[in-house]
């Protein structure tokens, strides 16, 4: 256990955001995870991003599906609905969820084995789809509950902790989404909270699949020497190709930037992703670009990590289902059955 | 000149039966008899046979089709069966007293199925096999390939006028009104003058040859009556998807399958015609095509669980798919719809073929200790009212239920009652903490049971911060919270068998129909092989066999299922599956010994026919001390 139950006690002196809630409101239960998981670390910054938006915690909705990732919905925003769904089928749910409550604001948590084994073909589609969701993807390389397995995003050469060497290539999560045409792609570390909260809640304002790959080592199984999804591998071989700040619409916070590095995108909901330290020759509204780069940086061996894509202006799930404003949950009856005199006009046409 | 009654005959001799009609069996049977048409599906055969369906009913003749295809789409056989019944029996009759024949690939089937004293109508542009040839059936042959070639342009015209040609040839034959005919074609084709002309002229070609050529009508034959009044011609994925419309569905996922598919077709045509907001033009729905039907099952529980009312239409093998998923709904009481338009199994089996073998796979479908509720709808009137029954008992109790048709009802077009509605209707959304109510209590548990009747109360993301919960096919308590202990463990699972057993109680009571004074035999049946059985019913009273009827309508099985076969001696379990899986689900829930349950099973994957009911149970009789 990586934490101890805290107090119900609200310090006077404790930070609130907008809606005078504070830090510890967005909180959840204790995590049951092992002391140092990297996914705990995820929880954190999870909490922090909807305590920074100033997000209603009951608007939103948690959803996972199985494994050491899948429980961390538990831990964060304990005032929002729960869904802790089947292995691998998280992207359905909330599929499903969003169609039917388009204001709800989706965050799913899924992992390596979640996302790219048992559910490739659902985390496939629900980018496709283009779901109204921020999908946080908690890659260790192992599976945690089964004791130490490679997972599919496993490297090649790298360790198991029983000694075992990994042959098979892996799938590369970022690389699969931008294939698969995602509308923002990101990756980030468990061990750079500072990089990882504008992430996430550039991917909780985007308007469409927000996905969002976090490197959050397993510190039971898979952080060993040998091991190049440790601590200390990832550290080493970190790369902040485009790391960003996140302004919210009503904040106009001058910050300075490199001279010619700043570079700025809108989303749909006014608020502003600038991009810090990105290089001239990056541009991260290029998907082949995009593509390009974060492959050969990673064939060199590094750890690509920022906000590496966005496509602001993709037709989200509703977008392309032409569906009403209203979210369907919200709409009367009435406006929903035909009724008796529509039935008997249509009866006719059936003699 | 050859002789077109017999077509050209290889060989160049003449007809058996001489050219002449056989002596007519019995007289002339009117608005009492069978015939189906074979062709090669893709050949644009389907809208001539709904011409002759609805031409028959709209002379007010009681009609059913009977549509059996192939698994493709061009280049196999094909047959449409019509049977028109002045009694109203509904269900199949594998007995053909006229068959067209316009396949030459299933001649000799085609051939062989006419009765004795039969008529046989064929294509005689081409030869027919002399040896095919019975002398106890009449041919009639009518050179549709010919004349159509004469009268029409372009292969593909010519192909299609042939169906229309044989249905003019039929309206000579069997006395069917050329007039009403005239009007569905005008209706069909209103828009598009040129295709009115080339049906029209198609259909007198047949019609003028078959009365030129051939004694018309012949001894089958119809004529107008007042039979089918307040009723409609309609198929039961159409009225499914008008239930998922009435009831309120809005938000539907599907993969696509044979034979589910239509009823996603049916919804996504309705919702456009009533689902559009008339200002913006935009849906006021949303229709999920999955990856597959574990997405689809995953979709419709993820729209459950935020409030809407969710279904997936699908058939066995969506089923098999879904089962994980079916688990989680029922224990972690998320309310789900699901269609099984069942089709002949295992594994691909006959995707166009009807069966009811998904019973027990549904009935306790997933792993683990599972129950689910099924309804089980006769024909497509009653899909209509179980779509909107079976979203009112999935809030209400909060897990899966199954609408279990078949393809037979499914897909096929049935007479029915003109279905109603009352506008009083409103959604039964169950227990559900709104707002207002969630502000008012301390805490608020998800499974707990406040009323005692096994419901606990739920809420929707969304609504209220005191709603919240953490769902959650893993161990649960009463509080929703994570749980491995023993107990807390078994008072949720027992709660849940308990609130399937209150089910048991408010779903669609049994349909019982006893003789007179009762006897101590019984059929016991369900879904589409109710009208094969009502029939049987009639012929075994005729017989002098008295049976009494239990159509069983929903699962779990109310108490009123196990007295009747309590109070019978025998009872023929009537199923389409090899296995009688009805009666394995009769023996495990209600505890009657197996012996007194004999089996009457049809599973070839056709409509059951009234004849393998009848010799089912009569074949099962004990034979009659001699006196």
């Amino acid at each position: 256990m990586s934490s101890i139950a805290k107090p119900p006690v609200r310090h006077p002196g404790l930070h609130t955001n907008a809606l005078g809630l504070t830090r510890r409101d967005y909180e959840g239960a204790m995590s049951t995870l092992c002391a140092g998981c990297g996914h705990d670390s995820v929880t954190a910054a999870v909490v922090q991003a909807f305590f920074e938006l100033d997000v209603e915690p009951h608007r939103v909705a948690k959803l996972s599906g199985i494994g050491c990732s899948s429980k961390t919905p538990a831990y964060f925003v304990r005032q929002a609905h729960g869904f802790n769904s089947v292995h691998g089928r998280m992207p359905a749910v909330a599929t499903g969820a969003g169609a039917a409550n388009r204001e709800l604001v989706l965050i799913g948590i899924s992992g390596d084995g979640d996302s790219l084994s048992i559910g490739l073909g659902q985390f496939c589609h629900a980018v496709r789809r283009n779901v109204d969701l921020l999908y946080v993807l908690e890659n260790n390389g192992v599976y945690g509950l089964t004791k130490g397995q490679f997972s599919a995003s496993a490297d090649v050469g790298t360790k198991a902790k029983r000694g075992e060497v990994n042959r098979q290539r892996p799938i590369d999560p970022v690389l699969l989404a931008l294939t698969l045409g995602a509308s923002f792609v990101a990756r980030g570390f468990s061990g750079d909270k500072e990089q990882l909260v504008p992430l996430l809640k550039a991917g909780i304002a985007h308007r469409g699949f927000a996905f969002v790959d976090v490197i959050s080592p397993c510190v039971t199984f898979n952080d060993h020497e040998g091991s190049t999804k440790s601590y200390r591998s990832t550290r080493e071989r970190y790369h902040e190709v485009a790391p960003v700040d996140y302004v919210p619409l009503r904040h106009e916070i001058e910050a300075s930037y490199p001279e010619g590095s700043a570079r700025e995108v809108r989303m749909h909901d006014g608020s502003t992703v600038r991009f810090r330290k990105v290089g001239a020759d990056y541009d991260p509204t290029d998907r082949e670009a995009a593509y390009a780069t974060v492959q050969r940086l990673q064939a060199a061996g590094e750890v690509v990590t920022g906000l590496l894509y966005v496509e602001q202006n993709a037709d989200d799930m509703h977008a392309l289902n032409e569906t009403v404003d209203a979210p369907l949950v919200s709409l009367p009856y009435e406006d929903l059955c035909p009724g008796g005199a529509a039935l008997e006009e249509l009866m006719r046409e059936y003699v | 000149m050859p002789d077109v009654r017999v077509g050209r005959i290889v060989g160049g001799e003449p007809a058996p039966n001489g050219g002449h009609p056989p002596p007519a069996d019995d007289g002339s049977r009117v608005n009492d008899f069978a015939f189906k048409v074979g062709t090669v599906n893709g050949t644009g055969s389907a809208s001539a046979n709904s011409l002759l369906r609805q031409a028959i009913f709209r002379m007010g003749i009681p009609v059913s089709g009977k549509n059996v295809f192939p698994s493709n789409i061009q280049g196999l056989p094909t047959w449409y069966e019509i049977r028109v019944s002045r009694d109203g029996y509904t269900a199949r009759t594998p007995d053909f007293d006229l068959i067209v024949a316009m396949n030459p690939a299933t001649y000799a089937r085609d051939i062989a199925e006419v009765r004795p004293g039969g008529w046989l109508l064929h294509d005689s542009s081409w030869p027919l096999e002399r040896a095919l040839l019975r002398g106890d059936v009449t041919f009639l042959g009518v050179p549709l390939g010919e004349m159509c070639i004469a009268a029409f342009q372009g292969s593909r015209e010519r192909t299609l006028m042939k169906n229309i040609a044989y249905t003019g040839a039929l309206a000579a034959l069997l006395d069917i009104d050329l007039e009403v005919i005239g009007g569905l074609i005008r209706e069909e084709y209103g828009r598009k003058p040129k295709l009115v002309d080339s049906n029209f002229r198609a259909l007198h070609l047949g019609y003028d040859f078959a009365r030129q050529h051939f004694a018309s009508p012949l001894p089958i034959r119809l004529e107008t009556m007042d039979g089918t009044a307040g009723h409609v011609l309609l198929d039961g994925n159409t009225a499914a998807a008008l239930g998922c419309v009435y009831a309120g569905a809005t938000v539907g996922a599907w993969y696509p399958i044979t034979p589910a598919t239509s009823l996603m077709d049916a919804f996504t045509g309705f919702c456009k015609r009533f689902r559009t907001d008339p200002e913006t033009g935009r849906k006021r729905y949303a229709i999920v095509q999955a990856e597959d039907e574990l997405a689809a099952a995953g979709v419709v529980i993820g729209a459950g669980w935020a409030g809407a009312r969710a279904f997936t239409p699908t058939a066995g093998p969506g089923i098999s798919l879904m089962g994980e998923f079916i688990g989680l709904a029922y224990y972690a009481e998320v309310p789900a719809v699901f269609f099984d338009v069942q089709r002949t199994g295992p594994s691909t089996g006959m995707p166009t073929r009807t069966q009811q073998a998904d019973l027990l796979s549904i009935a306790y479908a997933s792993h683990g200790d599972t129950k689910h509720i099924a309804l089980f709808p006769a024909d497509p009137a009653e899909c209509f009212h179980a779509a909107v029954q079976a979203f009112d008992l999935a809030e209400r109790f909060q897990t899966p239920v199954f609408v279990v048709s078949d393809l037979d009802i499914g897909m096929n077009d049935w007479m029915v009652p003109r279905l109603e509605w009352d506008d009083a209707y409103r959604p039964d959304r169950g227990k559900v903490l709104d707002a207002e109510a969630l502000a008012r209590i301390e805490k608020f548990s998800r499974y707990l049971d406040v009323d005692g009747d096994g419901i606990p109360w739920r809420t929707l993301p969304g609504v209220h911060p005191k709603g919240a919960y953490f769902t959650r096919g893993s161990g649960h308590d009463e509080h929703g919270a994570y749980t491995e202990d023993a107990a807390a463990y078994a008072k949720v699972v027992d709660r849940l068998a308990r609130k399937l057993r209150t089910a048991a109680d408010a779903v669609p009571a049994p349909e019982v129909r006893l003789r007179d004074g009762g006897s101590p035999l019984g059929i016991v049946a369900l879904g589409g092989t109710h009208g094969a059985v009502l029939e049987a019913l009639d012929r075994l009273a005729e017989q002098g066999v008295s049976v009494d009827y239990l159509r069983v309508r929903a699962f779990p099985f109310s108490d009123a299922v196990g007295e009747f076969l309590r109070a019978h001696e025998r009872t023929f379990v009537v199923e389409q599956n090899r296995d009688g899986q009805l009666r394995s689900l009769l023996i495990l829930e209600t505890g009657v010994p197996g012996d007194t349950l004999l089996s009457v099973r049809d599973y070839g994957g056709v409509p059951l026919s009234a004849r393998s009911v009848v010799e089912g149970v009569l074949s099962q009789l004990p034979a009659p001390v001699p006196a």
